[in-house]
């Protein structure tokens, strides 16, 4: 009978322990297709074309290979993301950190929850159909596609999480030297700027990073509103590609299997994973230090 | 103006700037929420629910669309339930600190940060080529299963991680061996967070159009997958996870990227077909965690 028990026992922790695994099998799973079809991809197109060249058309006749293009696109829209997330996310967590009461703190912060529950797609359809025509009121160059638009409305989804992992870190730092601080006669505005912000920064940082890692990997706002050309410019007025946007193109037309045009979706998911990682890593250390200072 | 004064005067500014901020992305949600409102609410009906897609805007319908979101999240469901939480429980109750249980819980931590839309370039290689599903259901669900289990694994932890000790203590101290403990005890604590996070990871991934557009989810079905109630022995059938399929959220891209305007109220009405899902989805998750996380006075 105890035997019995005891070999039930080690099943079920092996079970738990199987599905724990899994875990890793799934990033080896990520980590082994895309290098494989990225292998295979680079036995045909040079690793420095790749890097170099100034045009992306896998789909044309005329076919060059060249990431700059699709990174040029996510550039431009995680650029004017972030030119939105951070000021407001910043802004709101000084304020909700430092100013707000404690009952604004408890509406708003589940409120700011429901904007991160909206689906991207929904994201997508206001900034091609409300935002664009808005804009284009005021900027008459502006084209019906573009990075504009998108960037803007990614930057407002990408608020709570600046804003929510800024407030966390600004929140762990010790009362007692706010307290110093107004007794010295500091009004919430220097107390904030000048012994929170500094105390905080590295959790503030790493929310930051973690907002630009969200903005770059985001695919549905820009497939929907920033257009489907490839495009080196720094231009945020005209139609572009991003990394993401051209793995939807792709996936949506008839490209068959095992070709190199098929092949370069994999080209271009691993040069987002690898990006988006090396950006997750260092959002991790950050908050890894600022949590042994705090802690 | 004195130092003094000024200082003052940035203070107060600030005041009424952090509020603007703050009030910023609530207000751009409610606008968005307004728009959408306006666009499609003249397109909700029955019609418009139980139509397949069509080429003509005004007769086209979520029919296809509103069951494959059904089936895709009832089979996503049923693997990321069991999966995450018995993950998410060996590494809170099972593992001893070491090497390996670290390194598990950063590559968990990094899986959450990955896009979307990279899960679907996985899905694409080993659930629609290589296991030979195809552009199936299954293949679909399993695919956003990577997606919603880091999810479920984080919030599963930080449940379990909510239950005092002193029940653990107290059942071991009764005889109870550590699966008992874990199984009769510490879960079902444990249980209303457990079930926020799996809504709260299903509301999530029902948004998700990406990883199934990549994995061949298709755009235009007039079909719905096989039916699993079938009309000869044993009644119940399978056979539907095999079938092509399609999702609102792909349905609602579909429109969107057509040209003709009448397209755009069949999105907008799809739209609030799913934000309200997502958002009834999100608020019962988020009740169920207030309401118990209240209730437990320990």
């Amino acid at each position: 009978m105890k035997l019995g028990r005891r070999l039930k026992t080690r099943l079920i922790e092996g079970a738990l322990f199987a599905s724990a695994l899994s875990s890793v099998l799934i990033t080896a799973g990520i980590v082994g297709v895309l290098i494989f079809e990225t292998a295979g991809f680079f036995k045909e197109v040079p690793l420095w074309d790749f890097l170099t060249d100034t045009q992306w058309t896998p789909l044309f006749l005329d076919k060059h290979f060249g990431i700059l293009p699709l990174f040029a696109g996510t550039f431009l829209t995680t650029v004017v993301a972030m030119a939105v997330a951070l000021p407001v996310g910043t802004a709101t967590a000084i304020y909700l950190s430092e100013y707000a009461s404690e009952r604004v703190r408890a509406s708003v912060k589940p409120a700011l929850e429901v904007l991160a529950a909206v689906p991207t797609v929904v994201f997508g359809y206001f900034a091609l159909l409300f935002v664009t025509p808005l804009l284009q009121r005021f900027i008459p160059g502006l084209s019906g596609f573009n990075s504009l638009s998108p960037g803007i409305v990614m930057g407002i989804m990408i608020i709570p999480i600046v804003a929510s992992l800024s407030e966390d870190a600004m929140h762990a730092i010790p009362m007692g030297l706010r307290e110093g601080a107004f007794a010295l006669g500091a009004t919430r505005l220097q107390v904030a700027t000048r012994v929170v912000l500094p105390g905080a920064l590295s959790g503030v940082a790493a929310a930051f990073i973690l907002g630009i890692s969200r903005a770059v990997g985001e695919t549905m706002v820009v497939a929907i509103a920033a257009g489907q050309q490839p495009r080196l410019t720094m231009n945020p007025l005209v139609p572009i590609e991003t990394v993401t946007a051209y793995i939807v193109q792709v996936s949506l037309g008839d490209t068959p299997t095992g070709t190199l045009e098929f092949r370069t979706i994999f080209a271009a998911g691993m040069s987002l994973f690898a990006v988006t990682f090396a950006l997750n890593i260092l959002s991790f250390a950050l908050k890894k230090r600022f949590r042994e200072v705090y802690e | 103006m004195s130092r003094t004064q000024l200082n003052r005067l940035f203070d107060r500014a600030f005041g009424v700037l952090g509020l603007l901020a703050t009030l910023l992305g609530l207000s751009v949600l409610l606008t968005l929420i307004v728009d959408v409102l306006l666009d499609g609410a003249g397109r909700l009906g029955w019609q418009f629910l139980t139509s397949y897609p069509s080429r003509k805007p005004e007769e086209a319908g979520i029919l296809s669309a509103w069951v494959g979101t059904v089936w895709v999240m009832v089979v996503t469901g049923a693997v990321t339930f069991p999966l995450g939480v018995a993950a998410a429980t060996y590494l809170e109750e099972y593992s001893k600190k070491n090497r390996l249980s670290e390194f598990l819980e950063i590559n968990i931590a990094n899986l959450a940060g990955v896009p979307s839309v990279i899960y679907g370039l996985l899905g694409l290689e080993v659930f629609v080529r290589l296991m030979g599903l195809g552009r199936s259901v299954l293949a679909g669900a399993l695919t956003l299963s990577l997606v919603a289990l880091p999810i479920v694994i984080v919030a599963t932890r930080e449940a379990l991680r909510a239950v005092p000790n002193s029940i653990r203590e107290a059942a071991y101290a009764l005889g109870a061996d550590k699966w008992q403990t874990v199984r009769g005890q510490v879960i079902p604590a444990a249980m209303p967070g457990i079930l926020s996070g799996v809504i709260l990871a299903m509301s999530r991934a029902i948004g998700e159009t990406a990883p199934l557009i990549t994995i061949g989810a298709l755009t235009y079905i007039a079909f719905l997958p096989t039916s699993p109630i079938s009309a000869e022995f044993p009644f119940i059938s399978l056979r539907g996870l095999l079938d092509g399929f399609t999702v609102l959220p792909i349905q609602i891209f579909n429109w969107v990227s057509r040209p003709q305007k009448g397209f755009f109220e069949d999105a907008a009405g799809g739209i609030i077909v799913l934000l309200a899902i997502a958002l009834l989805m999100n608020g019962l998750a988020i009740f169920l965690r207030h309401r118990f996380a209240k209730k437990a006075r320990w």
